[in-house]
């Protein structure tokens, strides 16, 4: 089974320390072991050494792992490359396996090929669909995360400016009889010079990380006094935020970023949300909501010993979003730590004061924010945006060379191509309604 | 009285003359049956073969044995290359026909067609048994028995003629609908839908001013579009002109729309978007104050023009009006008023991919009966049916034809997938794998299937070979023949230095480098002087870089394009699909992974969880 693609992906969680491993699967992986190597490894044996770029410079030095087809997790060809944890190695990794050859691993693909070469069993074909499902949001949503707003807005500008290029391509194909002309060749030139412009900029700017977003926003939600000051304070281990035992201290939106894994969350503490006539605190409710609305993760809070948690305090429109449940101060009750399950939401039970289940949480928040073993990270996400953009410039300057010519069925082609690479940065997979598009804008047919 | 048939074709139109000459061809007791054989071959709407995408099927066809392209070429009375000048893949042959040649043409090829009988007599039952079609019966009670049907009734199905507000039951202008056969098929519950499309009024050519038009020429040297052609079967040619509508026209039409059966809710069927009447141009794209109009004649021996851009409904007093409005019109005299037509169509999804219905085995359908428009498009189902059929009877393998193969395999594809609702048209952008697909190649793409599926007489095989190994030998030529660096007659023929020395085939690769550039160096000497062979070569050579990039992406899908999705899965209990997902799957039930894939709104991630999940369905 080893005529697939290669595929590569980190098989182990981002973190600043400890031990990185990247994982290669597929017919490559023994060219890709040999020249990141420097030499062939034996089967199942673990080789210490130098791994090595495409350009023979050293990346890193660590153990590497060959296991050759059938007896692998795949089932195909593999090599494991086990190096320090740090994101930029472990990116340099990634980035010469592709060099060589290799493709970033599809969400859940691992799991995938294991599974159709027969190494798992049909028990877990189930929780394999499970995986690939939830991976694949997770991806998309991890990618969309990876970018800031402003990086997205471009793509899909370029999108669509490729899109309206491509109706007027392809109607200029399929309808050359009708008299609108739809091929004035310098304004055609114009557009697609432009398009080569405006990818260029975005490339080096994904290039240059200027899109890495700060992290993950989680709000803390809840009735005044319900602890989520304390709560802010124990995830930070520091006072950031004011406490008092008089509800509504916190008028206004704190806000403070701590790391897990790697990765930065910015923990937003909110006023309490309740009717208020106060002026100042109503003030704080509408600063309140509107943060809530830009989280990405909700921890609504309440008071174990008498509150219960109401979901109505939340504002309209955050459906999407993934809302923990925080029943706080169970110092107070029978409680223990824990996670429970209540009216479908995840419930974590802990006591913000005495800093207890708040390594709970974290960990919790670290499975939300997608840091486990299956999805890609933010780095990696960043490395799939600048090779689908590379794609996307060499296709448009392909594109340029075929106007010249004039080959028009090589420009259309090389449109298609280039769209499809910048839909693939979205996660967006639009089919070819071209023809709707072609339809509703001309007058078409005699 | 009772006959035994290997196939019936039911119709005489573009489907059912190739269903029926394709089903022969391969040696299989075939025989049509039709209401009327002078009408065999008949072209009903514009007198016109090809154009793109629409050529692609005509040389498809021919490629595979076919009758449209040879007919053409006998009947073709001004043949064009559309898109010439924006590469080969989209490179498209049209013909205008004189309807009289065309259809006589048509006859001569299915009366000399060895196991071909035909037969005049509406069909108006079926006779069926256990749910398996055993033949059909007649109009006066004959009965013809068949292992295998091929019903291509065309409009005929339930057919509603309309101008203006007045409508009769009709198949076309001047013959009867076939209302019993719809009836009998409804009862199988195959999801009908009802369509439209319309003609416009004919004109006497003699009450024309052509002065004051604009000439449209046919292409020097002529064109061809039999593989087995070199134009000198053409006959006359002659022009064409184009003229156009104007405010008045518009205002005209405008004001007599609440009498357009369209607007005024008679007719219900849906058109074709790329097809519109005059009423639904000026309405739709208010904003242009003119049409344009084709004005086509329709034979040698006729008078009679076709003013293709007009096609209408309306009164015949409102369509008098309109036309004298028109440059060159003023006193033209209306031979046959415009009209539209409606019929019945079935749901192409309840068709499997050899056009066999899912529901009740033996009977298959080809042409519009499917929800298609178009000459050529019929006739390619037409082709598809007839093969299909007789490799059931011959207890063969059907044949398949697969979207990177063929446009047949394209539009066959896109009907039992994912339907249609408006009359389905081949276009080139339909065709992901449009560089693949040229007319240019349809013959080294389905002329070696053909001949495996014993379509192909030897004199075109031979033909067919003799090309193919020249093409070979050329392109080796080519590779092995080198020009060197310090070369100056090549450099200043190709007006490009070189550092090092260069394989002709290279330097065909070069933008802006032709095989007609490239045979003036006069070291690389000789070089071909066969047209066809010529842009074959230079073809497969600079189109080599995409092809390559296409074949990997077909590869790539390759692998499961085929897999196939049981009928009986029940989607809804796949729970790692998305409810939309799965609601999608349910509506559309594709019959493989490649088809499902091709649905729009289907993810990849979907197909992964698609196989994962068939593992498991298979092990139950």
């Amino acid at each position: 089974m080893n005529n697939t693609t290669t595929i590569c992906a980190l098989a182990s969680s981002v973190g600043k320390g400890g031990v990185g491993v990247m994982r290669v699967s597929g017919g490559l992986s023994r060219t890709i072991a040999k020249k990141m190597l420097g030499f062939a490894p034996k089967a199942r044996y673990a080789h210490y050494g130098s791994f090595f770029d495409q350009n023979k410079i050293e990346i890193d030095k660590g153990i590497a792992l060959f296991f050759p087809a059938p007896h692998s997790f795949t089932g195909e060809d593999v090599i494991e490359f086990q190096g320090h944890g740090g994101i930029s190695v472990m990116q340099a990794l990634i980035k010469s396996a592709i060099k060589l050859g290799a493709v970033i691993a599809e969400p859940g693909e691992f799991s995938k090929r294991a599974f159709l070469n027969g190494k798992m069993d049909l028990v877990q074909a189930e929780a394999v669909a499970d995986i690939i499902d939830a991976s694949s949001q997770q991806a998309v949503r991890g990618a969309l995360k990876s970018l800031s707003g402003e990086f997205s807005k471009q793509i899909n500008t370029l999108t669509k400016t490729i899109i309206e290029l491509r109706v007027f391509v392809e109607a200029s194909i399929d309808f050359t009889d009708e008299e609108i002309d739809f091929l004035h060749a310098e304004q055609v030139t114009k557009k697609i010079q432009d398009s080569q412009q405006k990818i260029k900029a975005v490339l080096k700017s994904a290039q240059q990380g200027a899109i890495l977003r700060e992290g993950l926003d989680i709000a803390i939600a809840g009735r005044p006094n319900a602890g989520k000051s304390s709560l802010l304070n124990a995830l930070t281990q520091q006072p950031s935020a004011i406490v008092t035992d008089i509800a509504g201290t916190t008028r206004d939106v704190l806000r403070e970023t701590i790391h897990i894994k790697g990765m930065p969350l910015n923990i937003i503490d909110t006023a309490g949300l309740h009717k208020s006539d106060n002026l100042i605190e109503k003030e704080g409710i509408k600063r309140a909501h509107a943060a809530i609305k830009r989280a990405d993760v909700v921890l609504l809070m309440y008071d174990g010993v008498d509150g219960v948690p109401d979901l109505g305090l939340l504002p309209d429109g955050i459906d999407d979003k993934s809302v923990l449940l925080i029943k706080n101060k169970i110092d107070l009750t029978d409680d223990r730590v824990g996670k429970t399950h209540l009216g479908g939401k995840l419930q974590l039970s802990i006591s913000a004061k005495h800093n207890s289940g708040v390594g709970l949480l974290k960990e919790t928040l670290a499975d939300i924010a997608g840091l486990d073993d299956t999805t890609e990270n933010i780095g990696l996400a960043r490395q799939r945006h600048i090779t689908a953009l590379k794609h996307a410039l060499a296709d448009i300057n392909h594109a340029l060379i075929h106007l010249e010519s004039f080959d028009i069925a090589l420009m259309a082609q090389d449109l298609r191509y280039c769209g499809q690479h910048l839909g693939s940065i979205t996660g967006e997979f639009s089919n070819d309604d071209l023809l709707g598009e072609i339809f509703s804008l001309f007058c078409i047919g005699k | 009285m009772s006959q035994h048939y290997g196939v019936i074709v039911i119709g005489g139109g573009h489907a059912g003359t190739e269903a029926a000459l394709a089903s022969a061809r391969m040696g299989v007791r075939t025989i049509l049956i039709t209401h009327n054989i002078e009408t065999l071959g008949q072209m009903s709407c514009n007198p016109a073969i090809g154009g793109i995408g629409k050529g692609h099927l005509v040389k498809e066809i021919d490629a595979m044995g076919g009758a449209m392209a040879r007919a053409i070429d006998k009947a073709g009375i001004q043949f064009r290359t559309l898109n010439a000048s924006k590469g080969p893949a989209v490179r498209a042959t049209r013909a205008q026909a004189d309807r009289v040649l065309y259809k006589a043409a048509i006859r001569q090829v299915l009366e000399t067609q060895e196991n071909l009988s035909l037969f005049q007599q509406s069909v108006d039952d079926f006779l069926i048994e256990n749910n398996t079609l055993k033949g059909v019966k007649t109009q006066i009670g004959l009965s013809f028995f068949a292992d295998k049907v091929i019903l291509t009734s065309g409009t005929f199905l339930g057919g509603v003629i309309h101008i203006g507000g007045a409508n009769y039951a009709a198949g076309r202008a001047g013959d009867a609908p076939s209302n019993a056969l719809s009836k009998t098929l409804k009862a199988y519950d195959l999801g009908v839908g009802r369509l439209k499309t319309g003609t416009p009024p004919r004109l006497d050519g003699r009450t024309i001013d052509y002065k004051i038009m604009q000439v449209q020429s046919g292409d020097t040297p002529l064109p061809s579009f039999s593989f087995m052609g070199d134009g000198r079967e053409h006959p006359e040619q002659i022009h064409c002109y184009i003229t156009h509508t104007n405010e008045k026209t518009h205002d005209l039409i405008r004001a007599g729309l609440d009498k357009s059966p369209i607007y005024t809710g008679g007719i219900e069927g849906v058109g074709p978007r790329y097809c519109p009447s005059i009423e639904d141009k000026i309405v739709r794209f208010a904003q242009r104050d003119s049409h344009q109009i084709f004005v086509e004649p329709e034979g040698l021996t006729t008078h009679e023009v076709y003013p293709n851009g007009v096609s209408t409904s309306l009164p015949y007093a409102i369509q008098e009006d309109f036309i004298h409005s028109i440059k060159g019109f003023e006193k033209a005299h209306i031979v046959r008023p415009g009209y539209a037509i409606e019929y019945d169509f079935f749901d192409p999804r309840g068709l499997k991919q050899t056009l066999e219905l899912k529901k009740l085995s033996g009977l298959y359908f080809a042409g519009q009966i499917n929800g298609t428009t178009g000459y050529e498009e019929a006739a390619a189902q037409g082709l598809l049916a007839g093969i299909n059929a007789a490799c059931a009877v011959l207890e063969k393998d059907p044949w398949l034809p697969k979207r990177d193969e063929s446009y047949i395999g394209v539009m066959v594809d896109d009907l039992t997938t994912i339907g249609t609702s408006e009359p389905y048209r081949m276009f080139t952008s339909r065709a992901e794998y449009r560089l693949l697909l040229r007319e240019d190649n349809a013959d080294e793409r389905l002329t070696p299937k053909a001949r495996a599926l014993g379509l192909i007489d030897e004199v075109r095989w031979q033909a067919f070979e003799d090309k193919y190994s020249a093409v070979a030998r050329e392109r080796q030529r080519l590779e092995c023949t080198w020009i060197q660096a310090d070369d100056t007659q090549a450099a200043q023929v190709l007006n490009q230095t070189f550092n090092h020395e260069y394989s002709l085939l290279e330097l065909l690769k070069r933008p802006k480098v032709d095989y007609r550039v490239l045979s003036q160096i006069e070291s690389g000497k000789p070089f071909l002087d066969d047209k066809i062979l010529m842009s074959a070569v230079e073809n497969q050579i600079k189109y080599e870089g995409y092809i390559k990039r296409q074949l990997a992406e077909i590869e790539k899908y390759k692998k499961n394009e085929n897999t196939a999705l049981p009928a009986d899965v029940d989607y809804n209990t796949i729970k790692a699909l998305s409810i939309e997902v799965r609601q999608k799957l349910c509506k559309h039930k594709p019959a493989t992974i490649g088809q499902a894939s091709r649905i729009p709104g289907i993810t990849p991630a979907s197909i992964s969880i698609l196989l994962v999940y068939l593992k498991t369905y298979w092990a139950k």
